[in-house]
């Protein structure tokens, strides 16, 4: 009987299609915007977490201080990082892929007449490793080079190019504040990162070159480190961290006073974000779904006026009051199912087109089509009930008579 | 009230006994049937007369179950159809009535053929056997051929006949027609009432039929005349005989 009843809906439908259309449209056009919006969401937080993954997914940071602070907060006094403490989390913590002690600070690089303001990253060999960070040309730091504090240098792209332009850097010298040195190699282009940051702008010269010739002592600022893959980067942190509370000798109770940040740390705090976006947008777009369901609301009343004598011939043939609630209330459903079909499919399209055009990943959630799916049918049963118990209640007679 | 007889398997098919029917209450009440006594045995033809407002259409509106009587007793088959629920009526006019309306009441837009199958869908009829039925159907009434067409499509007379195979392929005890040649011109309804004949002689059907064309009325094997609420007088038809 309900198989019936759906083909029997589907014939009253088909009897009126422009109208049929028109009253669903309200639903097509929520569902679009629900399913386009979230899927648009969802894919500026794959972009978001993939930029970020390319900063090297697996990667912690151990950094004097307390981390994160609020605006005008001032960073503890902490004691620096030394060698000693990167070569001790290289030895003591299991599970590492690279340990990569570092030291950065601005400086003027000058290559004949071109001037270019960059900041030089003061590491090991470690450093690529850790981020995962290509050579485009060249080579790396040798053993002897790091040891004895050469005056060499890789360049980041960005830096190449400015000084360089479309001219091999290979083997030139350059100035780095007043250091004159050697440049060896050039990293591969990594592009600007989801910060807004250009990640190619910069020159690396081995951590001893840093703390001797340019900044003049032995702190290392932070030291980065990688995991191996499968190795939870959550329990290399607690590793790290119980490591350099007592390197740092640290009281149980105390504050640390330096942080260990993990990327994935990070990633989850920008991924929130966009997603309490993804919701608000949603969300917005719900209340157009609603919108949606009272103009089926509408329609289906209008469409139980006009039917006034059908609805009697059905109750004189012999159609129970149930009958009647069951053929308008699945009529109601199978126009907004219709509905949030074609809404899936036209907000599954205009998320494919707009993710094309914006350059990002397009992310497909099934929960939201599901869930847009589901809900547009919810919204027959809803509004589809007020005017389907009025056409099941009518009095026959007055049904039949009715012109 | 009048004694009730009691119950027997011969017990006629439709008895009415003291029908009043009320519409409104208080001083504006209006007395539609101010107690109703008719018997109509299985297999008559009986034709309803009478001027509107005498109540002939709210005793058909009883008689087809579509009402409830304010009061009197209702047996059809022998059951009390005023103890019945609205969807217990309902079953009622599904398995045993058929109706043909003034107006058609055809669904718009939609086939002969599937007007003819909706009463067999209430019925749980499987479609293989349903669509069998309903072209049985339309052939009886003459309309072989035409199962595709939509009422927009068919002349009025055609439509009247679509709805008469709609009420006869359930094959029903009683065929309620309420004024069935009213929109039709004399040559159209006298073939509706020649189907209806054949129905009855044939198939053994009881009709029960409203008109107000006596010429109409003349094919029944009884007339009866409403008037006022209360039936004046009763007389036998002149069976049609060409």
């Amino acid at each position: 009987m309900i198989w019936e009843t759906v083909v029997l809906a589907l014939r009253a439908i088909r009897r009126n299609v422009l109208r049929s259309f028109l009253t669903v449209l309200g639903i097509v056009i929520g569902v679009a915007a629900v399913i386009t919006m979230v899927t648009l969401g969802d894919g500026a937080t794959e972009q978001v977490r993939a930029d970020i993954s390319s900063l090297g997914s697996n990667m912690l940071q151990v950094r004097p201080g307390q981390g994160f602070r609020g605006p005008g907060g001032v960073r503890m006094s902490a004691e620096r990082f030394k060698i000693s403490d990167a070569q001790a989390i290289q030895r003591e913590i299991a599970g590492l892929k690279a340990v990569a002690p570092l030291s950065d600070q601005s400086a003027q690089a000058i290559s004949g007449n071109r001037n270019w303001s960059t900041s030089v990253m003061g590491s090991t060999n470690d450093y690529l490793v850790v981020r995962d960070w290509p050579l485009e040309n060249g080579r790396v730091f040798t053993g002897a080079e790091l040891n004895s504090g050469s005056a060499v240098c890789i360049l980041g792209a960005t830096v190449a190019k400015e000084l360089f332009g479309d001219q091999d850097p290979l083997g030139a010298f350059i100035r780095l504040d007043r250091l004159s040195c050697q440049v060896v190699g050039v990293l591969a282009s990594k592009g600007q990162s989801s910060f807004g940051q250009d990640q190619d702008d910069l020159v690396m010269v081995p951590l001893r070159t840093m703390q001797r010739r340019i900044a003049g002592n032995t702190d290392v600022k932070a030291v980065m480190v990688s995991a191996m893959d499968g190795v939870s980067t959550e329990m290399i942190r607690e590793d790290i961290e119980g490591l350099m509370r007592e390197r740092r000798r640290i009281s149980a109770g105390q504050d640390d006073d330096f942080h260990v940040r993990d990327m994935q740390e990070i990633v989850s705090t920008l991924t929130s974000t966009t997603r309490v976006l993804t919701t608000l947008l949603g969300a917005v777009a719900a209340v157009s779904l609603l919108v949606g369901g009272i103009g089926i609301m509408n329609i289906m009343l209008v469409s139980v006026t006009e039917r006034t004598r059908e609805i009697g011939t059905r109750l004189a043939i012999g159609a129970r009051e149930g009958e009647v609630l069951m053929q308008f209330l699945i009529e109601a459903v199978v126009l907004s199912s219709l509905g949030g079909l074609f809404g899936i499919a036209l907000g599954l399209g205009a998320a494919a087109l707009g993710a094309h055009l914006l350059g990002m990943p397009f992310v497909l959630n099934p929960g939201i089509v599901v869930l847009a799916f589901v809900f547009s049918a919810s919204v027959g049963v809803v509004f589809g009930f007020f005017p389907a118990r009025r056409a099941a209640r009518m009095d026959p007679i007055e049904a039949l008579r009715h012109e | 009230m009048n004694d009730t007889a009691p119950e027997s398997i011969s017990s006629p098919l439709i008895l009415l006994e003291g029908i009043t029917k009320v519409y409104g209450s208080g001083p504006a009440a209006v007395h539609a049937l101010k107690g109703v006594d008719l018997k109509i045995d299985k297999g008559e033809f009986v034709a309803v007369m009478g001027p509107s407002g005498s109540g002939k259409s709210t005793c058909m509106n009883i008689l087809g179950c579509l009402d409830t009587p304010t009061a009197g007793a209702y047996r059809f088959k022998g059951v009390d159809v005023g103890g019945l629920s609205r969807d217990q009526r309902a079953l009622l006019r599904r398995n045993f009535l058929g109706f043909v309306f003034q107006g058609f009441n055809l669904l718009s837009r939609t086939s002969a053929l599937e007007n003819v199958e909706l009463p067999l869908i209430y019925r749980g009829v499987p479609a293989g056997e349903r669509h069998a039925k309903a072209r049985d159907a339309l052939k009886a009434v003459g309309l072989e051929g035409w199962e595709f067409h939509t009422p927009a499509e068919l002349s009025g007379g055609q439509q009247q006949r679509v709805a008469m195979a709609r009420a006869m392929v359930i094959e029903p005890e009683v065929l309620m027609a309420d004024e069935p040649t009213g929109n039709l011109d004399s040559t159209k309804g006298r073939e509706i009432m020649d189907l209806l004949c054949s129905f009855n002689t044939e198939r053994g059907v009881t009709i029960v039929m409203v008109t107000h064309d006596p010429g109409m009325a003349g094919y029944a094997g009884r007339i009866i005349q409403f008037l006022d609420g209360l039936i004046d007088s009763e007389g036998p038809g002149r069976r049609h005989a060409s």
